[in-house]
Order: C-alpha cells, then structure tokens, then sequence
C-alpha cells in the first residue's frame, strides 16, 4: 500500500510543477515552433520568443468591446486558473503532489473543460461574429472528443482499481509489463487524437492561421489584446504542457520521483522536461506532415479514437 | 411527529387550494402562495426528520377513498423526493409572487397550482396501489390543467396540452395494469404487502410489471421514446409550472422506477436493467443532442431535462445491473449516485427554468436569438441562469459535477468483472455520459452565450430590465444551492444513502467516504470538491492580481475589433441556430433537418434570383416517423369507424343483439 509523504516536500513538488508549467509551457510553443520552421527550411524566432511575446502583451494596454459583461475579462482568469490547479495536484514531477489523492483523472479533464467553457462564453461576449464562429466550432470539436478521452481513461483506470491519477502512475511503476498491453497502446493511440484536438494543434486546427474560414482557436480570441491576450497565450501553452506531462507519465512513467528528497526531485523535473520536448518535437514533425482536416472530416477521426477506446476498454477486461 | 406532520402537510395544502378557488382576486395570490409555502415547509421539516431519524410517517384514514382507504407511509426513500418537492415547491412560489402572465391569477389557476404542489409532496408518501394512482392522477390532471392555464391567448397551448394529455393517460393506464396485476397476484394491495410477497409471483407478473412500470413512469420522466410532450408542454406552460414540472414532477418517475424495480419487486434479472440502461443511454443521448441543437431556451431545457433523466436512468439500470450479478456495495454506490443526481437535477433544473422564465418576461420571447446582452441588463438573473447552466454542464465545484463523477466512479468500478453484459453495458454507459456531458456543456454555451452575451438582437433585449426581488429570490435561491452542494455534498450525500439503502432494503454499510471528501471506501483517490473549489478560488485570484500588477490601468472600452469591420451589428454575430450547425451536419443522419430554399427568378431572366428564402427545421424524430404516422393511422381507423354507426337505429338494434349473442358465447 502506499504511503503518503509529509506535507513539506508535497507542498514543494506542487509549487515546482506550477512554476515549471509556467515557464516551461511558452519554452515548448518555442521549441515546437523552432523544429517546424527548421524542418521547413527557415532560421525561425529563437526558442524563448514566446516567453518575449508574452512579457510585450502583458505590458500592453487591454482594450474590450463596449459590449461585453464580467465574463469576457473573467475568461482568461479561469482559464488559466483551472490549469494551474490542474499543474498543482496532477503527478508531473513526483507521484504525489499536494492533494494527489484528489487528483482523480476525471476530474481533471472536467476542469482542464471548464478552462474550454469560459473561453467559448468570452468569445461570445464580444458580440462579433468571429468568437460565435470559433466558439461554436471549439465546442462542437470538444463534445465530440469526450466520449474517446473519458472512455480511455476508463481503459487505463480499470487495471488500476482506481481513476486516481498518482494511483496509475505508480501502478505503472509497479508493473512494467502492463505498459506493453494491448489495452496501453490502444489507449495510446486515442489519448494521442484527443490531446492534437483539445489543444488545436493540427491536423485539428492550425494554430498559425489567420484566414477566417479555417480559424477555430484563434477566432475565439480575436478580441482580446493586451494583458488578457498574454493570459490566454500562457494559458494555452500551459495547458499543452500539461496534457503533454500528464501524458507521458501515464505511458512513460520512469523517471518520476516516487519518494521526496532533492535528488528524486531533480531527476523527475529533468526527466519530464526530457519527456515533454521529445513529445513536442515529434508533435512538431507531426505537424509539419500532415495537413488541415476539413473540418467536417474531424468526428470522424475522433470517432475512430472512440473506437480504438472501447477496444482498449474491452481488452483491458480480457487481460484482466 | 412526522405522522401529524404528514396530515398537517395536506391540510394546508389543500386549504391554499381553498383560499385560491374563493378569495377576492386582490389578496388570493399572496395568501394560497403563503400557505403553499408554509404545505411545503411542513413537507420539508417533515421529510427532513424522517431522512434523519428514519422514524415513518404513517396515516391511515378508511373515510376520504371509498373501498380501499387512503394509505400513506412515508421512509427515508420517498423522503428523499418529498424534500426536493418541497425545495423546488418553495422557490417556484416565491417566483410566482413576481410573476405575470400566463392567466395564473384567474380563479381556477390560483386554486389548482397549490393542488400541484400538494401533490408532488404526497405522492411519495402514498403506500397502497389505489391511494397511489389517485394521487398520480391528482398529479396529472392538476399539472395538465396549469399548462392549459393560458389557452385563452395562444393556441398552440392547446395542441401542447393535448400531446400532455395523450401521453401522460397512456403512462397512467400503463400504471394501472402493472399494479393491479402486482396487486391482484399478491392478494393484497398495500405496498409492503406485495413486496413482501413478490419474491414467489410468476415471472411473467413479475417481467410485466416491471416493464409496464418502465413505461408508465418513464412517460412522466420524460424518458424516450415516450418524452414528446416534454419539448411541447414546458415552453408552454407558465414559468414556475415548467420549473415544477422539470424539477420535480419528472423526479417521481425515477421514483416509481425504482420503487417498483428494486422496492415492491425486489430486484429482478439482468436485462431489466439493461432495458433501464439503454433507454437511459437513448434519453442521455437523444435529449442532449436536440437540446444542443435547438434555438428555444425553453424547448431547450426540455430537452436537457430528457437528457438528465437519462443519466439517472443509466445509474438506476447500472446498479440493478450490479445487484442482479451480485455487486450489492456497487449497486448502492450507482443507486446513491442516480439519486444525488435527482438531487442536483432538481437544483440546477429549477434554477435554470426560473430564471429562463424571468428573461421571457422581461424581452417578451424565449427565442434565443432575440435576447442577447441581457447579462448587461438583467445581472442576477444571467448569472443564476449562468450558475444554473454550469452545474448542469458538470463544471466542477457546482453541483453535477459530483453526481456524474460518482456516476462514473460506478460504473468504473463494475467493470472489473466476469459478466459479459456488465463488460459490455458500462464502457457504452460511460461513452454515452461522455458525449452526453459534451453536448451539455455546448448547449449551455449556447444558451448562455446567445441570449446572454454580446450584442442585444431585438429592441426587446435591448431595453429588457431586472425582475422584481422575488422572482430572483426564487431562482437564485436554487442556484446558491448549485454551488453549496458543488463544494460541500456531504450536506445532502448521507441522507441520499440512506434513502438508497432504504427502498434496497439493504444493510450494508455506507459505500461512501465521510467528510469533505466524495469518493468509494477502501478505494485509493477520492474527490475533494470543497478543496478543489478553494484551490480554484487562489489561483483565479492570483492570476487576477498578476494582471493588475502588470497592468494597473483598466481595460478600455471601445468598439469591438472583428477583424477591422466597421460596422458590427447584432445581425452580424452568430445565431443559436449557426451555433449548433457544426452539430447538426455532423449528426445528420439521426436529426434528419428539413431543408427548404424558395428563390424567385426576375421576370426578365432566370438567371437573376429576385428573392431567396431559407427555412430549416429540425423535428423530433419519433415525432416524424412513429407519433404521426401512428396520429395518422387511428384518424384513419376513427373515420372508418364512424361510416359503422349511420343514424338508423335498425342497425343500432342489431349491434345490441350481436353484442349480447357475443356476450353469451364467451359467458356460456
């Protein structure tokens, strides 16, 4: 059974991993960015540019349409939030944060969702056309990746007796082999399709467009400018960062710290930044590879990774 | 106590219904919403006290119903409704004082709402098949008449009432079957009578029961395919009535299921409950995808109230599931959460319709695509119907979010197991919640962002204003309760356990950890909603007080960019009808729109369009393709029928002497 650490060393591997979110979520939009344009034959902006864009925006001056309430300047701070406690209690750097009990998987995609929520209500405050468009179409691409994400989540907590997050983490620790299983792999596969479409990288949507037809993410937050539009490019970045260490902490746990103590901390930080840059360069070429969807040819990718979740499930109880 | 309780919750109930049928129109609103209140007060304390002490309220009297008696026994279970009931009852009334319109002043109004609410708190507490179906009938009746309360202006009313009226008598006369069968085999009609000797029934009495009970109560829970009155009769029906209705009305559908399931019939085999299961994944899925693909708010909550009715349905099948093969600690953890989720449901539901209710009153329409900035003009109500919206999103830290985590924690936890049918039912339990949490989430989005937010798309929005402080105080009581029970369930998480263990009559201990904490015993990990909302609270006040130290000066209000537009009229935004699009391209096949394009030609040449005109629709389909072809089809047989009977009475004659030769060959 496990133990749980004293609640000095918790507390730390919290405030590291919201810190180490904070800076490293820019740095991975960098370096992803760096990969794309080297493999496309340019020099590209150098890998902390995102982190300058960032310090620009936040000095500038927000200005709103006269036509919003208290939610459009509420989004970006719910957004942001709902990542940071999610970077707080989730297992990024050692299996047990503070709160780690209360990691439950579920309850982290309902936040990392509400962060989707607030967002599409700002951009329908603005009153433009542009945020009606992206929100509609955000919302719609969201509703239709839950069924794969919850379902393969279900794939990966059935062997684990528990949705706890710092549960399967060392659960995979504790049984190497499990990792090799049908059940992991195709969980693999879907989790993969749901990350590139909850976080509008392509062949989902194209976060570098600006032509209106094609925009999903990014006509959301036509309107917003300034400090609020820092936010809400932190606030993205952190979440593909999360997703990205969460990710490969179920799939690749080694590495992470399982007992407090300097040293152990040290070595899971750089194995998950190591972790998390492998993952963003290979998304990077990834990238670079494929095209745009249709947007209407979208469900049906997610619906395959519905699929490929199911299948996970079903395998999952055969193993087992 | 509970007992006089009970008799005193009645008395007063119906003497509102009194003062409403004869006092002067000036006084008789405050005085029969008083006494409302102070029946449904009653039914609080009264329901509080028997979840607490689990002492039952009994009342017998032989004097009131001719041959059988009137019979009431209330437990823990039926406590458990008559305390939504009685919340519910409580705010809507408070709501009523404020409300205009919809002729609920006139006499027969004044003195049938009261009835209503009455019955909605007695109903649970009915103990005996013929004092049961009476009051579900007062129930039926009552409610069918407050929706027919202003034909008088409209005349889609009518066409609503009647739709209510068909399907609300076919659930009743299904009901009457299934009971007068469990009671005649059972040789008595009590309700602890027939479960006690509902082990030993046929299984054919026993099947159809059950499935006649499916039928009759899932017609009043909105259940699909029996839930198009719902869609008709909420948008219809005055505001506190359709808040009534959704929230606790369509509460005791569950209840019967249940209380027939696993109470009278004590649990059955495994594909009763995947019957339960599936049509509660169809309701799940069918409710959310027309709510997120409809443009009337109030049509819209209707449909999301299927949707919710389905999620309970998946729980109360899942846990019969699990207590047919054996899971007793499952099946009361999949039970408790069908029922916290009744809980909630009436919470967010109730807040959701009231306050619905108050932006038809103040713009005049519920079209969504006629409101629209009404956060800026009417703040409490857009932010009640906002909280509303969220909890029923499953955002976390309100409400729903904890019963579709422990929902999902049920049907998680049953899948480690050698049934087949388990390991097939809960993986598409849990896709269908999935995409059924998706789907609400979009159409809260829409519902909120359409009519809430933007720019005012009719001169009604533009100039709407605040409701009264009643009004509020009704609805916004409800949506204080979203965020309470969000961050601390364990208010309502006990008693809904015991309630759970009382119609399962099981003794198993509590399944759930105590505390701030909602999660399964002996399981590692556990949800803390209280911690996460307070750790929410630090972060989202963090990063707010970042920004002002990054930016000291408040944002500046201009017009907005749109990409360098000049002009940004409320034509320009996107309409709720553009918002579900995406969905209903992508759904086409199930919804089947109906697309219609007139172009007119110039005169001159066909190559110029003078005029162009789109119209779409998006009918129900059981609607379209199984009520009309049936309407239809008994029309037919009706117009048949009447060529028979022509006027001679030769022929009428000769219909009594075959009818009495008939008679006497089956007789004889």
């Amino acid at each position: 059974m496990r133990t749980s650490w004293p609640a000095a060393p918790m507390a730390a591997v919290s405030l590291l991993q919201v810190v180490g979110v904070l800076v490293g979520g820019p740095l991975l939009v960098g370096v992803m960015r760096t990969v794309r344009c080297r493999l496309e034959g340019r020099a590209g902006p150098p890998v902390r540019q995102p982190l300058l864009d960032l310090r620009k925006l936040a000095r500038r001056e927000r200005t709103t349409s006269d036509q919003t309430s208290w939610i459009f300047p509420l989004a970006p701070l719910v957004l942001v939030g709902s990542t940071v406690v999610v970077a707080a209690i989730a297992p990024l750097l050692a299996t047990d944060p503070a709160f780690g009990w209360s990691a439950d998987l579920f309850a982290v995609v309902f936040f990392l969702l509400l962060g989707s929520v607030a967002m599409a209500l700002g951009a329908l405050d603005s009153g433009t056309a542009f945020g009606g468009m992206g929100a509609s179409r955000a919302m719609t691409i969201g509703a239709l990746s839950e069924p794969a994400l919850l379902v393969a989540i279900l794939a990966l907590s059935v062997p684990a007796h528990s949705s706890n997050l710092p549960g399967i983490v060392t659960r995979s620790l504790a049984h190497p082999l499990w990792l090799a299983t049908p059940e992991r792999l195709l969980a693999l596969v879907a989790f993969v399709i749901v990350i590139v479409a909850e976080s509008g990288r392509l062949p989902v949507d194209n976060p570098s467009t600006h032509l209106e037809l094609t925009m999903i993410h990014e006509a959301m937050v036509l309107e917003y400018s300034g400090t609020d539009l820092a936010l809400i490019k932190l606030g993205e970045s952190m979440r593909l960062a999360v997703l990205m260490a969460l990710f490969a902490n179920l799939f690749v746990p080694w590495g992470i710290a399982t007992a407090p103590g300097p040293i152990h901390l040290v070595v899971g930080l750089a194995t998950t930044v190591a972790k998390v840059a492998a993952l963003g360069v290979g998304l990077a070429v990834f990238e670079v590879t494929v095209a745009k969807l249709r947007l209407f040819r979208v469900p049906e990718l997610l619906a395959g990774a519905f699929v490929l979740s199911v299948l996970a499930v079903l395998s999952a109880l055969v193993v087992a | 106590m509970t007992s006089d309780l009970l008799v005193v919750t009645a008395v007063v109930g119906l003497s509102a219904s009194a003062v409403g049928a004869t006092a002067p129109l000036r006084i008789r609103t405050h005085i029969s919403v008083a006494l409302t209140i102070a029946a449904c007060a009653s039914g609080f304390v009264m329901a509080a006290e028997v979840l607490h002490t689990g002492d039952v309220a009994v009342v017998h009297t032989t004097a009131l119903l001719p041959l059988s008696g009137l019979s009431m026994v209330l437990d823990r279970f039926g406590a458990l409704f008559v305390a939504v009931s009685a919340v519910v009852g409580i705010c809507a009334m408070l709501f009523r004082l404020g409300y205009h319109g919809h002729g609920l002043s006139s006499r027969s109004a004044s003195c049938i709402l009261p009835l209503f609410v009455t019955t909605l708190l007695l109903v649970p507490a009915a103990s005996n098949v013929t004092t049961f179906l009476f009051l579900w009938e007062l129930m039926a009746v009552s409610s069918l008449l407050l929706v027919l309360a202003d034909h008088r202006r409209r005349s889609e009313v009518a066409s609503a009432g009647q739709w209510y009226a068909v399907m609300t008598q076919f659930g009743a006369a299904a009901l009457l079957v299934g009971l007068v069968l469990l009671a005649t085999h059972a040789g008595s009609q009590s309700f602890a009578a027939i479960a006690a000797g509902s082990a030993h029934l046929p299984t054919w009495v026993r099947d159809s029961a059950f499935v006649l009970a499916v039928v009759g109560f899932g017609s009043k829970a909105g259940m699909v395919p029996l839930h198009v009155w719902l869609p008709r009769a909420h948008p219809e029906a005055p505001g506190p009535v359709s808040a009534l209705m959704s929230a606790a009305m369509v509460n005791l559908g569950i209840y019967g299921i249940v209380r027939v399931g696993d109470g009278l019939l004590g649990g059955g085999p495994a594909w009763w409950w995947l019957l339960v299961m599936a049509l509660g994944a169809l309701s799940a899925l069918f409710g959310s995808l027309h709510s997120a693909t409809s443009s009337d708010l109030k049509r819209l909550l209707a449909y999301s109230t299927t949707d919710n009715v389905g999620l309970m349905l998946l729980g109360v099948g899942a846990s019969g599931l699990f207590a047919s093969t054996g899971h007793r600690t499952l099946a009361l953890v999949a039970l408790v959460a069908a029922l916290l989720h009744v809980v909630f449901h009436a919470v967010f539901k109730g807040s959701l319709f009231l306050s619905a209710s108050s932006l038809q009153q103040a713009t005049g329409t519920t079209d969504l695509d006629r409101m629209g900035g009404l956060l800026r003009r009417m703040p409490m109500t857009g932010t009640i119907f906002l909280a509303g919206g969220l909890a029923m999103a499953a955002m976390p830290v309100l409400c729903g979010f904890v019963s579709e985590w422990l929902l999902l924690q049920a049907m998680l936890h049953g899948l480690p197991s050698s049934d087949p049918a388990i390991a097939v039912a809960m993986p598409i339990g849990v896709g269908a919640l999935a995409l059924t949490g998706g789907l609400t989430a979009l159409t809260i989005v829409k519902a909120a962002g359409i009519g809430l937010l933007g720019q005012p798309r009719s001169n009604a929005a533009a100039e709407a204003n605040e409701v009264g402080p009643s009004m509020r105080l009704g609805a916004g009581t409800l949506a204080t309760l979203c965020l309470v029970f969000g961050v601390a369930p364990f208010l309502v998480v006990p008693s809904v356990v015991d309630a759970a263990r009382s119609v399962s009559r099981t003794r198993i201990s509590d399944p759930l950890v105590g505390g701030w904490q909602v999660g399964l015993a002996g399981v590692h990990g556990a949800l803390a909603p209280g911690l996460l909302a307070l750790a929410l609270l630090i972060a989202v006040t963090l990063v707010a007080g970042a920004r002002r130290v990054l930016q000291h000066a408040p944002a500046r209000h201009t017009r907005a960019w749109g990409c360098g537009r000049e002009l940004q009229t409320a034509t320009m935004e996107y309409t709720a009808t553009s918002f579900g699009e995406p969905l209903t391209r992508v759904f086409e096949d199930v919804l089947r729109p109906a697309h219609d394009l007139d172009v007119s030609h110039a005169a001159e040449s066909q190559y110029f369009v003078e005029a162009a005109r789109f119209h779409t629709s998006l009918d129900d389909a059981f609607e379209r393709h199984a009520y009309r072809p049936a309407s239809v089809g008994l029309g037919r047989w009706g117009a048949l029928a009447r060529r028979v009977p022509n006027g001679s009475i030769h022929r009428y004659l000769a219909f009594g002497l075959v009818a009495l030769i008939v008679v006497l060959v089956v007789a004889g």
